[in-house]
C-alpha cells in the first residue's frame, strides 16, 4: 500500500503527559508512539478522558509533553506553528470578525494582505460553500456553517497538518454527514495530513485510512486498524460489508475500553 | 393587544402614568410638601435662572463628572490589563479594589478634602476614585473571562503575544469595556452629591444640599429630575457606542 512508502510527517515518540491537579497527579498519556505519514488521514477513537485531546494539543504545540518527543518533518515541536492547523470542537471563531475576516486571520498574521488575502479567503470560503455569507458575523450562522468557517480558516493558513478535535461532535446527524463528505472532498483536493479525533466509530472508519484506538486512562495506543476501503467514500460506503466488518471489529475493541472505564 | 401598541405609545403611557402618580403625591397633604406639582417645579427653572445658577450648576456638575469619569477610565484600562496579565499584581491589588469599592464615597470625602482642599480638584478626585474602582474591576473580569479557545485558535494561526493582545484580547474585551463605561457613568452621577459636598461653589448636588436648608422643594425636585435626565442621556450615548462597536455580539435580550 502507498501509505507504507510515504514519508513520516509526524512522529510521536514515547510521549508521556502528567497533569498536576488538586486531586494529585493525573497521567493523561503514558508512552504513546505513533507515526503519521504524509497526507495520511488518521482518526482517533477512545473512551472519554483517555487523553485524545491532550495528544492533539501536544502535536499542536499548545501543550508540552512531560517526557518524550513529537517531531514534525523531523523537527522537534516546541510550540505552535503555522504548518499545523487546528479545528476545535467549539468552532472558536472570532465573533467580532466576519466570515471573511475569520478566514483571513491567519493570512494576515503571515503578512499576506489585500488582494492576495482576499483571493485565498474567497477560494476557501467557496470550498466550504459559504460564498453567500462572506460578510456575515458568526452570530448569524448555524453551527454547521460556523464549523465550515473554522475549517476554511484552518485551510486558508495553508498548514500541512490538520488537527481536528471532534469537529463535528456538536452538530446534528444530518449536518455531520454532509460535513464528513465535504471534508473528504477537501482532503482529496488539498492533500494534507489529517489527525481527526472523534467519539463516533463509524465516522472514524468512514474518514480514516487508519483508526487509532486508544485505551482507557492512562492513555496508550491500544491498536491501529488499517481501513482498506478505497476512496472516494460516501454515505453508501457505510452499507458495504467491508465497512461493517471493520466497524464490528473496532467497536468491539473500543467497547472493551469503555468497560474498563466503567470498572 | 399588547403587541399592537408601538414603542412610542408605551413611552407616552409610561410618562402619563408617572405624571399621574406625581400629581397624586402632590395632592396628598402628607407628601405634597416633598412633591410640589409639575407647574411649580417647571416654574422653578425660571427662579433658578434668575438667581443665575441654573446653567452654572449643570455645567459645573457635567465638568466634574466627565473629567472624573475620563481620568477614572484612562486609569482603569492599564490597571485592568495588568491585573489580568500578571497574577501577582492581581493578588495584591484586587482585594483592595473590592474593599474600597464597597465604601460609599461620602465616607472618604473629608479625607480627600484634607489633602486636596476645596474647589474643583476634590470633586474630580472623588468621582475618579469611584469610577476607577468599578471600571477596573469590570474590565479586568471581562478580560479574565475571554474564552481561552479563542486565544488558542489565534496561537495556532501564528499569533504571537502582541498579536494576541491586539487582535484577540482587545476586541474580545470591548463589550466589557462598554459595560464598564455604562457602570462608570452611573457611578459618576451617583457619587456627584458626595463629590460636591467638598465645598463646591456650584453644581447640581451642591445646590440640592443648599436648597434643603431653605426647604425649597420645587427647585430641589427639578434638580433631581435633571440628574435623572443626564443619566438617561449618558445611557443613550453608551447604547449608541455599543451598537457601533459591538454589533457583532450575540444578542442578549434584557
Ligand atoms: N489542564 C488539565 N489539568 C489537569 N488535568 C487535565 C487537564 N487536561 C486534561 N486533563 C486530564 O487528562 C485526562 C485526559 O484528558 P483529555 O481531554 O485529553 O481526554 P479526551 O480523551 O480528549 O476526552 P474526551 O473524549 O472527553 O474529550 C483527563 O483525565 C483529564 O481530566
Ligand atoms: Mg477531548
Amino acid at each position: 500500500m502507498a501509505g507504507e512508502t510515504r514519508r513520516v510527517k509526524v512522529k510521536i515518540d514515547q510521549v508521556k503527559k502528567v497533569f498536576d491537579s488538586r486531586n494529585g497527579e493525573v497521567v493523561a498519556l503514558n508512552g504513546v508512539d505513533l507515526d503519521i505519514h504524509e497526507n495520511e488521514f488518521v482518526t482517533v477513537v477512545g473512551p472519554s478522558g483517555c487523553g485524545k485531546s491532550t495528544l492533539l494539543n501536544i502535536i499542536a504545540g499548545l501543550e508540552k509533553p512531560t517526557s518524550g518527543v513529537v517531531r514534525c518533518d523531523g523537527k522537534e515541536i516546541t510550540g505552535t506553528g503555522t504548518e499545523r492547523g487546528v479545528v476545535f470542537q467549539q468552532y472558536a471563531l472570532f465573533p467580532w470578525l466576519t466570515v471573511k475576516g475569520n478566514v483571513q486571520f491567519g493570512l494576515n498574521l503571515q503578512g499576506i494582505k489585500g488582494k492576495k488575502a482576499d483571493e485565498i479567503a474567497n477560494k476557501y470560503i467557496k470550498l466550504v460553500d459559504l460564498q453567500d455569507f462572506v460578510n456575515h458575523y458568526p452570530k448569524e450562522l448555524s453551527g454547521g456553517m460556523k464549523q465550515r468557517v473554522a475549517i476554511a480558516r484552518a485551510y486558508a493558513a495553508n498548514p500541512s497538518v490538520l488537527l481536528m478535535d471532534e469537529p463535528f461532535g456538536a452538530l446534528d446527524a444530518q449536518t455531520r454527514t454532509q460535513l464528513q463528505e465535504e471534508l473528504l472532498h477537501t482532503w482529496d483536493s488539498e492533500q494534507k495530513t489529517c489527525f481527526f479525533i472523534t467519539h463516533d466509530v463509524e465516522e472514524a472508519i468512514l474518514l480514516g485510512q487508519k483508526v487509532v484506538i486508544m485505551s482507557a486512562r492512562p492513555g496508550r495506543i491500544k491498536e491501529v486498524v488499517d481501513v482498506k476501503i478505497s476512496y472516494p467514500r460516501n454515505q453508501e460506503t457505510r452499507m458495504t460489508q467491508e465497512f461493517l466488518d471493520v466497524k464490528n471489529y473496532v467497536w468491539g475493541q473500543v467497547y472493551q475500553e469503555y468497560l474498563a472505564v466503567r470498572k | 393587544m399588547v403587541e399592537r401598541i408601538p414603542n412610542g405609545g408605551w413611552l407616552a403611557l409610561s410618562l402619563l402614568a408617572a405624571l399621574l402618580f406625581w400629581t397624586i403625591l402632590s395632592l396628598i397633604p402628607s407628601t405634597s410638601r416633598s412633591f410640589p406639582n409639575i407647574f411649580l417645579v417647571t416654574e422653578s427653572i425660571g427662579t433658578m435662572m434668575q438667581r443665575g445658577v441654573f446653567w452654572k450648576d449643570i455645567t459645573s456638575s457635567l465638568i466634574s463628572v466627565t473629567s472624573g469619569f475620563s481620568i477614572g477610565f484612562i486609569l482603569s484600562l492599564p490597571v485592568a490589563i495588568v491585573m489580568a496579565w500578571y497574577k501577582p499584581v492581581r493578588f495584591i491589588i484586587e482585594p483592595w479594589i473590592q474593599f474600597i469599592r464597597n465604601i460609599p464615597p461620602l465616607a472618604y470625602v473629608p479625607l480627600v478634602v484634607i489633602s486636596a482642599g476645596v474647589g474643583r480638584t476634590p470633586q474630580i478626585i472623588v468621582i475618579t476614585i469611584a469610577t476607577f474602582l468599578i471600571m477596573s474591576i469590570t474590565i479586568y473580569q471581562g478580560i479574565k473571562n475571554i474564552d481561552p479557545t479563542l486565544i488558542k485558535a489565534a496561537k495556532v494561526l501564528g499569533a504571537r503575544d502582541r498579536d494576541i493582545f491586539m487582535k484577540v484580547v482587545a476586541p474580545a474585551s470591548l463589550p466589557f469595556i462598554i459595560t464598564a463605561i455604562r457602570l462608570g457613568t452611573a457611578v459618576g452621577l451617583t457619587s456627584l452629591i458626595a463629590a460636591e459636598s467638598t465645598g463646591a461653589q456650584a453644581g447640581l448636588g451642591m445646590r440640592i444640599r443648599a436648597l434643603s436648608n431653605t426647604f425649597e422643594s420645587s427647585p430641589m425636585l427639578l434638580y433631581i429630575i435633571i440628574i435623572g435626565i443626564i443619566g438617561l442621556i449618558f445611557e443613550r450615548l453608551v447604547k449608541l457606542l455599543e451598537r457601533r462597536l459591538t454589533g457583532w455580539q450575540e444578542k442578549r435580550d434584557v
